[in-house]
């Protein structure tokens, strides 16, 4: 049961988000000369914060603009590839476009955005071109093939990028901010593009919704209703690339992949459905870009980009501690709490062993018999009573009247609620022994193992079922009682 | 010919995979209210042939009609049931949106499924018994139950041809037997059924019609004239090993031709 529940996104996938984080860190301390601060004036943190908030600034309203829709249409586009397993092609896309975008430059011979996305894209596609024909001409895999045109493309570009910074029209335009990205230099023409590449992934997924969700999940199906797979996954990494060139200025080549992974990680530690892990991973997005711009505007010489990645990584890192379903700690709470549980009905069930051995003639356990029939310590065993006492399961009495002197033997005696339940736990752990010797076909000294698991998990329901099937049984296998509803009323058994 | 044309038709398909023939010349003609059996050994190119029939896997010679038309003309009057490990079964989808992906094609582009699509999903869950997951992530079901969901949807489908590829392969004996009865009352309502399956001793149990397959045609008809001994001997005894070995050196012939050729060109 454990083991289909545990994990919903695929069993690495939660590591990929830290490596973007651990870059983000080194960026933060060791980039402090690419953070050039928005709006470069010296008030104090209340004034800043309100100047962001209020969004007078006209520079403020640009960054946040940008940084919203970079988070919503990398957000979306991301819940898109991780899900199809392709987070690395992004990863990859984001470099291979860099060629393409010191090629717009070249031929606008200024930084034009719209010739930057013309050139980009094409370069992308020519990396994602070169990939699928590495992959099908060659014995190289697919992982290999990704690595390949990364690295290749990235490194061209970086020769292309450096011989336009040394020409006379390149030094005035900061190309270089393509590397680790800038959101101050944003102008009015890249909200534009970016409004514009939003808008098409919008339309993707609302438009295309079912046939992206068919395509993903089962592409052998999705030909077989004649749908033109190539063709949306094409349009796909036209999208995607869009999204990842329109970044690139604010967030820089190396970290554009973690805006596209991280909101679609942490979304889908949050959801298992596709419409509600696009919405949560373009909030998140979104949210990460416009918190992450008003801290690095708070603070003196933070980077925009690396914080907003940091920002992102934080919200992962919160869900995957907090989130009441899949966050680790309510999940170590819960089976913490069920370990508690199971020692305490031990030690119940023990209590009523004893006074089962005694033939139900005294009502009061000593302490000391407990911890030798749970073969545990004496201080165990108290930690153990003391646990029942809280719970009001049981209550103690000490006969010389101070039970802190642990010399006087310390006499236990159950309550009615804790009665019962040791007798629910004997019931069932006897019942179950019953219920394999006679219908699985047990020998009967293999049961008894079984029954010392299942007998806390055992349900009403399932336990009238096993009466019923043995039609209410007095005596387990080894011949000792299994106490009924009315020796539970009564008090003791007979 | 008659007036109706007949669910499917094959005709001397061949297909290779990089160069490598699979499958040589099948004919097949699959009659309206059949339940056909595809059975052969592994690698003999069952899968391949259900693939090539939807055209998945494009072929080198012969040709293929659903229902009269080329199988690109005719997908809505065809259901696919694919291989189980074909799939992601990590994808956020639940229970209820794959049965619903067996009505996109009645939806149309762009459009989304409606009121009616969902009632005939659910309705097509409740066939096979897996209404109460409707909800369920795909992934965190066992894998008899996985195999009734792809055949909820390709009920949903509704289509009158239906190929399916191994749906029996690692199922329980409740689900096989869940499956066996859809697809029998699939075939009273008039339906036809090619279905890739491996298991020898329920074949002649399940089948009315049985295709024995080795990378050619071994033989086609009913149950009790092809499940013979000789004829299963004939499909799993071993490969015809002159005739495998002559289609690898034709396949060696032809790629050491182009090399030859690229050479040439470069000098």
């Amino acid at each position: 049961m454990n083991a289909i529940y545990s994990n919903p996104i695929p069993s690495r996938g939660w590591c990929i988000p830290l490596v973007p984080f651990a870059l983000g860190c080194i960026a933060l301390f060791a980039l402090p000369a690419h953070g050039e601060q928005i709006g470069g004036t010296n008030d104090g943190l209340l004034e800043r914060s309100l100047r962001f908030l209020s969004l007078s600034d006209g520079s403020v309203r640009m960054v946040v603009m940008g940084t919203l829709l970079m988070g919503f249409g990398c957000g979306i586009m991301g819940g898109h590839i991780v899900t199809r397993r392709l987070s690395l092609f992004g990863d990859t896309l984001s470099h291979a476009v860099l060629p393409g975008v010191a090629v717009g430059f070249l031929w606008s011979q200024s930084k034009d955005s719209w010739a930057i996305l013309i050139g980009a894209t094409l370069a992308g596609f020519l990396g994602v071109a070169l990939i699928s024909m590495i992959r099908k001409t060659t014995r190289i895999r697919q992982d290999s093939a990704l690595g390949l045109v990364l690295s290749g493309f990235y490194a061209l570009g970086i020769c292309m990028l450096t011989r336009i910074q040394k020409m006379e029209f390149g030094n005035q335009s900061g190309i270089d901010k393509y590397l680790f990205g800038q959101v101050v230099g944003l102008s009015e023409s890249d909200l534009w593009t970016m409004l514009l590449s939003c808008a098409l992934i919008l339309l993707l997924s609302v438009f295309l919704y079912k046939e992206m969700l068919v395509t993903g999940f089962d592409s052998d199906f999705a030909r077989s209703i004649g749908l033109p797979v190539e063709l949306l996954q094409y349009l796909l990494w036209l999208l995607l690339a869009f999204s990842v060139i329109t970044s690139l200025q604010v967030v820089g080549v190396v970290l554009v992949s973690a805006l596209l992974v991280i909101p679609a990680a942490t979304a889908s530690l949050m959801t298992e459905k596709m419409d509600r892990l696009l919405f949560c991973s373009a909030l998140l997005g979104c949210a990460a870009g416009v918190i992450g711009s008003f801290i690095s505007f708070l603070g003196s010489h933070l980077p925009t980009g690396p914080l907003i990645v940091l920002v992102s990584a934080a919200f992962f890192l919160v869900t995957l501690l907090f989130h009441p379903r899949t966050g680790l700690l309510p999940q170590w709470l819960s089976s913490r709490g069920s370990d508690r549980r199971i020692l305490r009905e031990n030690t119940l069930k023990a209590a009523y062993q004893e006074l089962e051995a005694m033939d139900f003639k005294q009502e009061i356990v000593p302490v000391s018999q407990l911890a030798r029939r749970r073969r545990i310590s004496m201080p165990q065993a108290y930690r153990e009573v003391e646990s029942l006492v809280t719970k009001k399961f049981a209550t103690i009495h000490s006969p010389a009247g101070d039970a802190s002197l642990s010399l006087q033997p310390v006499l236990l005696s159950l309550t009615p609620k804790g009665w019962e339940t040791a007798c629910r736990i004997v019931r069932n752990h006897r019942l179950w022994e019953l219920y394999l010797t006679n219908e699985a076909r047990y020998a009967p000294d293999h049961v008894h193992e079984d029954a010392e698991k299942i007998e806390h998990v055992l349900g009403e329901e399932t336990v009238r079922r096993i009466e019923r099937i043995l039609s209410n049984p007095r005596r387990d296998p080894h011949g000792k009682l299994i106490p009924s509803q009315q020796d539970i009323d009564r008090g003791f058994v007979a | 010919m008659t007036d109706t044309p007949s669910p499917l038709e094959i005709h001397d398909l061949t297909v290779s995979y990089q160069r490598k023939p699979v499958l040589y010349g099948i004919d097949l003609v699959v009659g309206e209210g059949s339940l056909v059996g595809v059975i052969g050994p592994n690698g003999a190119g069952k899968s391949t042939l259900i693939k090539s029939i939807m055209g998945m896997i494009p072929h080198n010679g012969g040709w293929v009609k659903i229902f009269g038309k080329p199988p690109g003309k005719s997908c809505s009057r065809v259901g696919y049931v694919p291989q189980r490990e074909s799939v992601d079964w990590d994808f956020p989808v639940s229970v209820l949106d794959v049965v619903l992906m067996g009505r996109y094609n009645h939806a149309g582009w762009f459009r989304r499924v409606g009121k009616k699509d969902r009632r005939i999903a659910c309705e097509c869950l409740e066939k096979v018994n897996m209404l109460p997951f409707a909800d369920r992530q795909i992934g965190k079901l066992s894998g008899g139950q996985q195999q009734r969901v792809f055949l909820a949807r390709a009920l949903a489908q509704e289509s009158d041809l239906y190929l399916m590829d191994e749906p029996f392969a690692g199922v329980d004996a409740v689900t096989e037997k869940a499956i066996i009865e859809v697809l029998r009352e699939l075939k009273s309502q008039g339906k036809s059924l090619v279905v890739v399956h491996h298991d020898l001793s329920t074949a002649r149990e399940y089948f009315d019609q049985l295709v024995l397959l080795n990378m050619r045609l071994i033989a086609v008809g009913k149950v009790e004239d092809t499940f013979t001994r000789d004829l299963l001997q004939k499909t799993y005894g071993g490969r015809l090993t002159i005739f495998t070995e002559v289609a690898d050196q034709s396949a060696g012939i032809r790629e050491y031709d182009k090399e030859r050729r690229s050479v040439s060109s470069m000098e």
